[in-house]
């Protein structure tokens, strides 16, 4: 009988790897390289010769300096990522059905998205009345907000406000909370949307402000929040809209970086302390499929932020210095062919995020590349989550990729990338000036020229669109059908009503107050418009008066 | 007699902002040697027609990721009152199946979904352009 094999190892002496390098070339052959998204040259093999950095210096512990492997010490294992699904459809009725059945499915967030005609700094009866509700829920008044979160604990729950400067769903909110009795100082969430600079370049769903104003109003309600509503992250830099619009993902964090270091120095330069305001900054980012540099885009950002935060700012409250990130997963990568394909995508874009150290997430349905979200794909996008936290275990060891010579020596190359980016735009004169030159512009088209030229030719494959297509039934695309219209004819009819019964004396004195501030620099504009929010102005009338007073915003758009 | 180059106006009209897909598609068909007329996205339909009209284009590409698609029969009407019913125009984006029969019925010539090749949509408002030219000379 043979004896039962004992652990052991090989002899030092079989390990070739000069063999390997002859055995490899041999079957692949020279060949061309390949090459990430953010275009870092990938290797077949990496061993310590690629990366054997200090581990104090280059990884350390989790909460601690460097920051690669995580911002608090116990990670995902002490708390697990916030499950906050964007959704907003229809009107504030159907919105609050849906929030309130997400809830009860393991959602434990709050994120609203409102209608495009809000995006545009509308009011219902501004816009083409079939594109009401079609995307996002509208809301134009405090009632709505009311309506939307009905049956919702506002001192409990954390609320994402998807809104542009002048930031109106948020300043709802606070009336709401007010009107419920809730003490402002338990409100918490954040300002998802208040990198008016991303909008500027990339997204364009802006309330169409100018730049400058749209500058001071975020500042405001930076300070706005510091006295009011403490537990208010105002700040969310967003280097999703850059990537979705085609910026590779090095890019992408290097003009999220850039935008946060423009953010803080506005708020530095209008006398507030760093450690004031960088425990309340909050990045938001876009996943991609592309697995590995992902991971390491997040915690190379991470630990660049720690470096701008203690170097640039001199912070000295390890809040500050703490890279909190909000993923979402990429859209740009669904496909409409084969949609159910889009769950497999969706779950390695997740599974990215949250071994990048991502704080909370929001996973696409499969079927957003044929329509808005339906309730059916929804569903699977938080049972995703929930199955990779519960059944795949992925909470169970912190940064567990951390120590691969592979991961390693691509944070430290994604690193490089991303600082040698950022070294352009503080070149421009920082990010809000190389936004007005066109420069982050310029860079995102080339890229996502670059990309879809890769798909094109096939160089890059996309499952169902350039390989592995099949024919198939209209069946198998179900759509989100269309609000319907005798409701938003009935959302319009009682906005006209709400505002034909609220106090006119009020809402001309609060318009009045609103326009004086956008004229007198010492006045606080956020503060304006949370009082005309109380005293029943609309979100279109407060977005028209911003812009008559501080100029009506175009993008620069470069093709 | 030289031959003009094919001429597209590439826009977005309604609401939404996201204009990945119309830039990469304009900056190709320039590349590909037509001429083209871009706009930032949010036009109104008048606006439209009025640039159609002086610009003198043979296509129009509507490019829509968020249900503006849905206002695009309005477009139609307005080319159609306007007297340019010649002028192509093509819808490129998030179109459900049941919208796009919707507006082919409108008179779209053709909705390209996400996916498509460059080459292909290039290809396809080329030979439109150059139906048009047939027809009007």
């Amino acid at each position: 009988m043979n004896k039962p094999l004992e652990a052991g190892r090989l002899s030092a002496q079989e390990i070739a790897p000069g063999q390997w390098q002859r055995e490899y070339a041999a079957s692949v052959g020279g060949g061309k390289p390949t090459r990430n998204r953010s275009g870092i040259e990938v290797k077949p093999l990496y061993t310590p010769q690629d990366w054997s950095g200090d581990y104090a210096a280059a990884l350390g512990y989790p909460g601690q300096p460097p920051y690669t492997r995580g911002i608090y010490a116990s990670m995902h294992r002490g708390r697990t990522w916030t499950q906050r699904q964007l959704i907003g459809l229809g009107t504030p009725h159907d919105y609050n059905a849906r929030l309130l059945d997400m809830i009860d499915q393991g959602t434990t967030a709050v994120s609203l998205i409102p209608c495009n005609s809000v995006f545009r700094g509308y009011d219902m009866d501004e816009v083409h009345a079939e594109l009401l509700g079609t995307c996002g829920v509208v809301v134009n008044t405090v009632e709505h907000m009311d309506q939307c979160l009905a049956g919702v604990d506002l001192a409990r729950t954390s609320c994402a406000m998807n809104d542009p400067s002048p930031f109106t769903l948020f300043a709802f909110l606070l009336a709401t909370a007010k009107k419920r009795g809730v003490d402002w100082n338990s409100i918490s969430g954040t300002s998802n949307q208040s990198d008016y600079l991303s909008h500027f370049i990339a997204n364009h769903m802006f309330f169409r402000i100018a730049l400058p104003g749209a500058r001071r109003i975020l500042t405001d309600q930076i300070e706005f929040c510091q006295r009011q509503v403490p537990n208010w992250n105002p700040m969310s830099v967003v280097g999703q809209h850059t990537q979705q619009a085609g910026a590779t993902p090095a890019e992408a964090m290097a003009f999220a970086l850039s935008a946060a270091i423009q953010y803080a120095e506005d708020c530095r330069a209008r006398g507030m302390a760093p450690d004031s305001f960088l425990p309340r900054f909050t990045f938001f980012f876009d996943i991609s499929v592309s697995l590995f540099e992902e991971i390491a885009k997040f915690r190379a950002g991470r630990r660049i932020w720690a470096r701008i935060t203690r170097e640039r700012f001199g912070a000295r409250d390890p809040r500050s210095w703490r890279f909190k990130f909000h993923g979402q997963t990429s859209g740009v990568d669904l496909t409409r062919q084969q949609p159910l394909n889009n769950i497999a995508r969706v779950t390695i874009q997740a599974m990215a995020g949250i071994f990048g150290g991502l704080q909370s997430l929001h996973t696409d349905a499969y079927d957003e590349a044929l329509s808005c979200p339906t309730e059916f794909g929804a569903r699977i996008a938080v049972n995703t989550q929930n199955i990779l936290r519960e059944e795949a275990h992925l909470t169970d060891v912190i940064d567990p990729l951390g120590g691969s010579y592979y991961v390693e020596a691509l944070t430290d190359e994604m690193e490089q990338k991303i600082l040698a980016v950022m070294g352009e735009i503080e070149a421009a004169g920082g990010m809000y000036q190389a936004a007005e030159q066109g420069l982050p512009q310029r860079m995102i088209g080339a890229s996502a020229r670059g990309f879809q030229e890769k798909i094109d030719s096939g160089e890059q494959t996309v499952v169902g669109v350039n390989a592995y297509q099949v024919e198939e039934g209209r069946s198998e695309r179900q759509a989100l059908p269309a609000p319907d219209p005798a409701k938003i004819g009935a959302h319009i009819a009682a906005f006209n009503e709400y505002k034909r019964r609220r106090s006119q004396a009020a809402v001309r004195s609060a318009q009045d107050g609103l326009a004086a501030a956008a004229d007198d620099p010492k006045q606080n504009i956020f503060a304006r418009v949370v009082e005309a929010a109380e005293a029943g102005c609309t979100h279109g009338e407060i977005c028209a008066t911003l812009r008559r007073e501080l100029g009506f915003g175009q993008p620069l758009v470069m093709v | 007699m030289t031959t003009q180059p094919p001429k597209v106006l590439v826009t977005k009209i309604g609401l939404d902002g996201h204009d990945r897909g119309s830039r990469v598609v304009a900056s190709y068909l320039r590349d590909a040697g037509m001429e083209v007329v871009y706009t930032p996205p949010w036009q109104d339909i008048p606006a439209v027609v009025k640039l159609a009209m002086e610009e003198d284009v043979d296509v129009i590409g509507v490019s829509s990721l968020a249900t503006d698609h849905l206002i695009v029969p309005k477009l139609m009407r307005a080319l159609h009152t306007a007297g340019l019913a010649d002028i192509a125009v093509v819808v490129g984006g998030i179109v459900p199946d049941a919208d796009e029969a919707m507006l082919l019925e409108a008179g779209v010539a053709r909705v390209f979904h996400p996916g498509s090749a460059l080459e292909e949509i290039a290809a396809e408002i080329g030979q439109l352009a150059r139906a048009r030219r047939a027809v009007s000379i």
